[in-house]
């Protein structure tokens, strides 16, 4: 079927502000789909909130608003854009939903619009309990049955008819507290009686038991003529119970005979036609694996992580393919683009083994229960590819970047046999290591299966890699074991521990053995066909097919690693945006990243991608193969950075900034000598590595002061301490991990934060704009709401921040970009940190600016001068518009996480609020965050003493606004006392009602608490009510700025918004240029 | 044990050896399916040929009862890895045992992409598999280039008839080398299946008095079998309604004056696109052939194209003018991979007058 010739215009929906469980994997679907409908000449309007992503670019789309993701602010985007289609399948289930509103609401049809990729009636089969399990019934598809019961005996009367056991989860209740699996009649009474006591509505699901089923999924498009096919299966080594997100992956799978896999391949490709579905579609099974029996566990009619995940596995680009589905095309009008010879209507074969591995964020969120449920936490992934299973599970395993790199970590080996035993009964990230050491010690593969019901396959996959270790230990390093030990991609690193050598040793053992690294391509069909496109991957033993070289000056930058909170998706922006400067350049562009959610891993964005974990022996093995004339690390965050040294001394030269600059940036003691030099002030300050050395130079300053290593992003460690005990206890947390440098302890100064980000061309530098934070300093820049322009600060202070900025730039000889945070107190500016490499403002600087940043920064590093690109220098003038960041957090998802804010990063996202005025875009800003108030006009206020007299103000805003105040005994009376009405609500620990079955009663809008300092997490008592009141959905605020801001917000709310397309800011931009 | 893969080309790739260490000359030809290497084994259609998996971890779940025929047929396997421990519930044994039982001899450890790069690049050739390290590369090679495959359809077909009753229509297949999911797959509708050998006479058959006539599947040049195409064209003329697969169907072609020819490196997977040129929709196919009906040979009023390769254009299906015959070169039995065009079996028994 030819394309559709009546649209010429598409509206985009994105995914908004990466949370856990919605995260880069849709920056990727939707940049990859508009550039595809671009490709087909037509015009694309894009709406997303999140600023940090590359479909928000100009470049990408025609029309970009970053607007909050909410149904009117899409009508209004509708009624001024005038799109002859919408496409809600590329935004995630946000996106979805959007769409579906829209339809369901007769708006679309009122405009004459119509929702392209699906229909309101196959998002309603598939995404409505009733309406999909009616759905499979009908075309025979299993599900797992499952009841909704008021009372014990409907319980039971339903279990008997399904069998023993069930899972029982209650509604409404924290977390899923009081579910659980009844084995029995008994339990299932106890569990039922308890469970519908604490449900608010009185209700418990009843739901067959899978739990320990194969969970099998498989990625299926089709397109209008009723065309299917499979991109690719998968399947998860975590048993049903692990959210799939949080599992580890293979692809394809392992363990299914062609039975098994023809059996399910055929239900997904009936569910994807019943459902009607044209685009892509994920389905997922639970697989019995004592027989054929299955369950269809869900199925999402849209692109989503795993889609993202199988497009990079295979090299088949669903979203791409899915857009141009959108337009009426048919799977085999379409080409190939890897091949460039066959077309989408084919099915990928793989003649390779890939493992994926979450990136779970329990090193920030020390407090978070590790145990992994149906609840993803996972904030990112990496994903590893290799000829064999071991070594793509090795490969993943060091490119999480968590100090890990063999199955020999987290300290089981200090277990008793007993101790191992009750671990492995634990479901959590660390259970493979666990697995490992039980092996080690002979533990059988049935006990382990038993308990974990992991499949022997693997199991005995992490075996051959124990044995290895073993042979390592204990054997002499011939050539033979070298060789067979890097197959399976044991790093120079752990086989020099094992065997006693040096990682030197080890090297040079190979290379005058000749094992070295070979590169493989991933051609989407089993090199049945010659691709066009290269992506490889690297193996041991065999033949190189990376030789394909250009003519032209080679430059290798290296990508970000996986998505963590402190290094998201604004690096991978940056590194995208840089590899396509380079390319305009004239450069050949190399990519080395493992990160499969993001746009950098897209076949299509560098001349070559290398799919390998960010190692410096990884990143040398290609060095060795494709020898560059340079690479880049200052757009690739912390990962890239830290490669610089391993770079140069294999002889690659870094583009930009010199690394003995990067240095004195970075080691206290030479930065100190800079800022002498260029006599600018800091918070005074000293290095230490134990708590004795910090307690003593914290005594000198006085407290409280700021701790935090060297060489991190995103504040990791970062603490203010208040006395003695809490210095011991964060050095000691920070000395966990074996510190490369020292551990700075500054004293910690309260003011107005600023932050600028520029470019500099080693003389002159361009400051696109300076942001002010509204939360003072103490609250990492990350999680702060940042406006732009500076809206507070005098002239005086400004030209101080530039000056300031110029002379930190031309001390470091910075060549690219660089990141200064300042605090401003009085008339006074003090230097927080210098970073000099990109920043996690860069996007969205880059954006409301239209300067792009990325863009000069790169020209820069090439030998440009500002000048000579014909930027003006200094401070850019400011732009039309006010846009202000606001931080996302997804504390909810993670039990047990501290949600307090601090020096330390919590934030998964950001969303923008832009507008011409302040308030407006503060509005934005918090609408897109999600902050919908008010609903109940009732709020709860409990601060600490210091916080009091602020309180005070901020309850009277709230007041005025309606609000019903409830405070806690202290706060209360302080409230009371001047002037503001203040209902007294008991503590948790007393009496009922007290301020925890406040909460319970879902009337609350919003939570004041700012956490006692000085009790770290001990406070329980303000911990509770934060947790308490973020699992049951109430908006919880921990700083008084931010409760500023939102009454501001609410005090200016009721006006109609305006869409504003920042496409136009760039345009008007490059015209005064 | 080392173990060699010797190419015609010269080209050496040493491995270990698994399963028979005796040498072996034969046809290379690669499989890209991902998984069914049991079904690709006992495919009868390998006879003659020595079969790369590119798919690396062969054996994940060991030896199941799902055969294609009582045995393996290729004379050579090669694989990158094979698992050391089967898992699967039905799993009654390794491959390893498996490849020793039939005296198959294999090599394991090979890049097997690179040596599917290189097919790909100069088109099957033969190779020889050989444990002998001080092999004769000057004397090996002549008796490479030597090698054909010959008539193996005599040596994979039934010595003998057998019957699978049924209360449906009634089905005679001519076995050249069928794989069992053919007749089961009649079966399953309700035929009543009889496999003859390969050579039984069209007379014979036709005493039969069959509802329809199935040509199965086979290994080998459609060319060499003579004496077979002269009998399908009497079936050709006998108008009672026939469906071929792959060898059937190609024989047929050859019977009614196409003619066929090799292809550079075949198709053997599980993802090949095949369109219906009737309806326009596209199925993905398991295949396994090295020859391919020349359309420029066909006389379009005999046989017109049915189905098409969407990949590379050829031949995949014809239907004859005026009869109720037709024919596919992909497989609907399917076993190994995707199920998509069983419907066929659906349309055959509707030619037969019966219902689906």
């Amino acid at each position: 079927m030819p394309k559709n010739q009546t649209i010429k215009k598409v509206l985009v929906i994105g995914s908004g502000p990466i949370v856990i469980g919605q995260a880069a994997e849709f920056d990727y679907a939707g940049t990859q789909a508009c550039r595809s409908l671009k490709e087909e000449g037509v015009e694309v309007v894009l709406v997303n909130s999140n600023p940090a992503t590359i479909m928000t670019d100009k470049e990408i789309a025609d029309e970009v608003y970053i607007e909050p993701l909410t149904v009117s602010t899409l009508e209004e985007i509708i009624k001024k854009e005038k799109p002859d289609g919408v496409l809600p399948t590329l935004g995630g289930q946000a996106g979805l939903n959007l769409g579906m509103e829209l339809a369901e609401s007769g708006f679309l049809e009122k405009h004459g619009v119509k929702l392209i990729g699906t229909t309101a009636e196959t998002i309603f089969k598939a995404e409505d309990r009733q309406a999909f399990k009616d759905t499979m019934e009908k075309i025979g598809e299993p599900c797992a049955a499952s009841k909704v019961v008021h009372n014990v005996e409907d319980g039971i009367r339903f279990t008997n008819t399904i069998g023993y056991p069930v899972v029982l989860r209650p509604a409404y209740t924290l977390g899923g507290s009081g579910g659980g699996i009844a084995y029995n009649e008994q339990e299932l009474t106890d569990i039922l009686t308890n469970g519908l006591r604490l449900s608010r509505v009185g209700e418990v699901l009843v739901e067959r038991c899978i739990a320990g089923w194969k969970e099998i999924e498989y990625e299926v498009m089709r397109d209008a003529g009723g065309n299917c096919i499979t991109v690719c299966n998968m399947e998860n080594i975590d048993p049903v119970g692990v959210h799939t997100g949080d599992s580890i992956v293979v692809a394809p799978s392992q363990t299914l005979g062609d039975k098994e896999y023809q059996m399910l391949r055929t239900s997904a490709l009936n569910i994807i036609s019943e459902l009607n579905i044209t685009g892509g579609c994920n389905v997922q099974y639970a697989l019995k694996p004592d027989s054929f029996e299955y369950c269809v566990i869900e199925v999402n009619p849209r692109v989503s992580r795993s889609s993202a995940l199988a497009s990079k596995a295979t090299g088949y680009p669903i979203a791409k393919v899915a857009a141009k589905i959108a337009l009426g095309y048919t799977l085999d009008e379409i080409k190939n683009a890897i091949t460039g010879k066959t077309y989408a209507s084919f099915e990928p074969m793989l003649d390779y083994c890939v493992v994926k591995i979450p990136r779970l964020p329990f090193d920030k969120f020390i407090t978070a229960k590790r145990t992994l449920t149906t609840q993803m936490k996972a904030t990112g992934e990496v994903m590893s590819i290799c000829s064999n299973f071991e070594g793509a599970l090795m490969k993943a395993i060091r490119s999480l970047e968590q100090h890990v790199e063999s199955l020999m970590e987290f300290g089981f080996d200090a277990l008793s046999d007993k101790e191992l035993d009750e671990e492995l009964k634990i479901v959590d990230d660390r259970r493979i290591f666990c697995i490992a050491e039980a092996l080690r010690r002979g533990v059988s593969y049935s006990h382990i299966h038993e308990i974990t019901k992991i499949d022997p396959w693997f199991i005995d996959k992490l075996a051959i890699l124990v044995e290895m270790e073993q042979e390592l230990k204990t054997k002499e390093l011939t050539p033979e074991l070298l060789k067979e030990a890097k197959r399976m991609e044991f790093p120079d690193s752990v086989i020099a521990k094992l065997t006693g050598k040096s990682e030197d040793d080890i090297k040079n053992m190979r290379y005058q053995n000749k094992i070295t690294a070979v590169y493989k391509m991933v051609d989407t069909c089993a090199a049945e066909f010659e691709a066009e496109t290269p992506y490889y991957y690297s193996v041991y033993g065999g033949e190189n097919e990376a030789f394909d070289t250009k003519p032209l000056k080679k430059v290798m930058v290296l990508g970000s690693g996986p998505i963590r909170i402190g290094q998201g998706i604004e690096f991978d922006y940056c590194s995208v945006h840089s590899t396509w400067a380079f390319k305009k350049e004239g450069f050949e562009t190399i990519i080395v990243n493992n990160n499969p959610e993001t746009v950098s891993t897209d076949f299509d964005v560098a001349d070559k991608l290398y799919f390998e974990p960010l190692t410096p022996e990884d990143v040398e093995s290609i060095v060795n193969i494709e020898k560059p004339d340079g690479a880049v690390v200052q757009f690739g965050g912390q990962t890239a950075i830290k490669l610089t040294e391993s770079l140069l001394k294999m002889g690659v030269p870094i583009y930009g900034t010199k690394a003995e600059d990067v240095d004195a940036a970075e080691d206290r003691e030479l930065f100190d000598r800079i800022l002498e030099q260029t006599n600018i002030p800091r918070a005074a300050g000293g290095t230490v590595f134990t708590s004795e050395e910090a307690k003593a130079v914290a005594n000198r300053l006085g407290y409280p002061v700021l701790v935090r290593p060297s060489y991190v992003l995103g504040g990791q460690g970062m603490k203010i301490a208040y006395n003695e005990q809490e210095i011991e206890e964060f050095i000691d947390i920070i000395n966990r991990i074996a510190q490369d440098h020292p551990i700075l302890v500054d004293k910690y100064l309260q003011g107005k934060e600023i932050e600028v980000d520029a470019v500099c061309d080693g003389t002159d530098i361009l400051i696109p704009g300076i942001m002010e934070h509204i939360e003072r300093t103490g609250v990492h820049s990350g999680d702060s709401i940042s406006v732009y322009p500076a809206s507070t600060i005098s002239e005086e202070i400004q030209e101080k921040l530039v000056d300031y900025t110029k002379r930190l730039a031309q001390a470091l000889h910075v060549v690219g970009m660089i990141n200064i945070q300042f605090i401003v107190m009085e008339d006074e500016v003090y230097v927080i940190e210098v970073n000099p490499r990109s920043s996690r403002t860069v996007p969205y600087i880059s954006k409301v600016t239209g300067i792009p940043i990325v863009d000069l920064a790169t020209k820069v590093m090439i030998g440009n001068t500002l000048k000579e690109i014909g930027y003006p220098t200094g401070l850019a003038p400011k732009s039309d518009y006010i846009a202000i960041k606001m931080p996302v957090f997804s504390f909810e998802k993670l039990r047990g996480a501290e949600i307090s804010l601090g020096p330390e990063m919590k934030s998964t996202g950001e969303c923008l609020g832009i507008a011409k005025n302040f308030d407006e875009a503060l509005y934005k800003a918090f609408l897109g965050a999600g902050v919908t108030l008010p609903k109940y006009k009732q709020m709860i206020i409990t601060v600490k003493d210091s916080d009091k007299p602020e309180a005070v103000d901020v309850a009277k805003r709230f007041s005025a606004l309606g609000y019903k105040i409830y405070a806690t005994r202290s706060t209360a009376k302080y409230l009371n006392s001047h002037g503001v009405e203040a209902l007294w609500v008991n503590k948790i620990t007393q009496e009922s009602p007290n301020v925890m079955d406040l909460i319970l009663g879902h009337k609350i809008d919003l939570v004041i608490d700012t956490p006692t300092q000085g009790n770290g997490d001990k406070s329980r008592d303000g911990f509770l009510i934060r947790r308490n009141a973020i699992e049951t959905g109430v908006y919880c605020i921990t700083a008084m700025d931010t409760a500023h801001a939102l009454a501001r917000s609410l005090e200016t709310a009721g006006r109609t918004l305006t869409p504003i397309d920042i496409s136009a800011i760039a345009d008007a931009r490059s015209v005064t240029e | 044990m080392k173990a060699f893969l010797i190419l015609e080309d010269g080209t050496v790739l040493e491995g270990t050896s698994i399963g028979a260490q005796r040498d072996v000359i034969s046809e290379i030809v690669f499989n890209t399916s991902m998984t069914g290497y049991l079904e690709v084994l006992t495919d009868p259609s390998y006879a003659g040929q020595a079969v790369v998996m590119t798919y690396p971890l062969i054996g994940n779940y060991g030896i199941t009862p799902d055969m294609e025929s009582k045995r393996p047929w290729p004379d050579g396997y090669i694989v990158r890895e094979l698992s050391r421990m089967p898992s699967n519930f039905r799993s009654e044994g390794s491959i390893q045992k498996f490849l020793e039982e039939f005296d198959i001899p294999g090599i394991s450890g090979i890049d097997t992409r690179a040596l599917t790069r290189i097919l790909r690049d100069k088109g099957t050739m033969n190779g020889m598999i050989t444990t002998n390290e001080h092999y004769d590369l000057k004397a090996a090679l002549p008796l490479l280039k030597a090698y054909t495959t010959g008539n193996v359809v005599d040596k994979v077909t039934c010595k003998e008839k057998k019957t699978f009753e049924g209360k449906g229509k009634k089905v005679v297949l001519l076995d050249f080398g069928a794989k069992d999911n053919i007749a089961r797959s009649l079966h399953k509708r309700g035929c009543q299946v009889t496999v003859f050998p390969a050579h039984t006479t069209a007379e014979e058959l036709l005493l039969e008095q069959p509802d329809g006539i199935m040509l199965s599947n086979g290994p080998g040049d459609p060319k060499e079998c003579t004496k077979i195409i002269a009998e399908l064209k009497k079936l050709y003329d006998s108008d009672i309604p026939i469906f071929a697969i792959c060898l059937g169907h190609q024989l047929m072609a050859l019977a009614t004056g196409a003619n066929t020819r090799k292809m550079k490196y075949g198709h053997r997977g599980g993802n090949h696109p095949v369109k219906d040129l009737q309806t326009g929709r596209v199925y993905i196919s398991s295949q396994n052939h090295g020859y391919v009906v020349d359309t420029d040979t066909l006389d379009e009023n005999v046989a017109k194209p049915a189905f098409v390769n969407v990949n590379d254009n050829t031949n995949e299906g014809l239907s004859y003018v005026g009869k109720n015959i037709f024919t596919v070169q992909f497989h609907p039995e399917a076993c190994p991979g995707p199920q998509d065009s069983a419907y066929l079996f659906d349309r055959f028994i509707e030619m037969m007058g019966g219902k689906k």
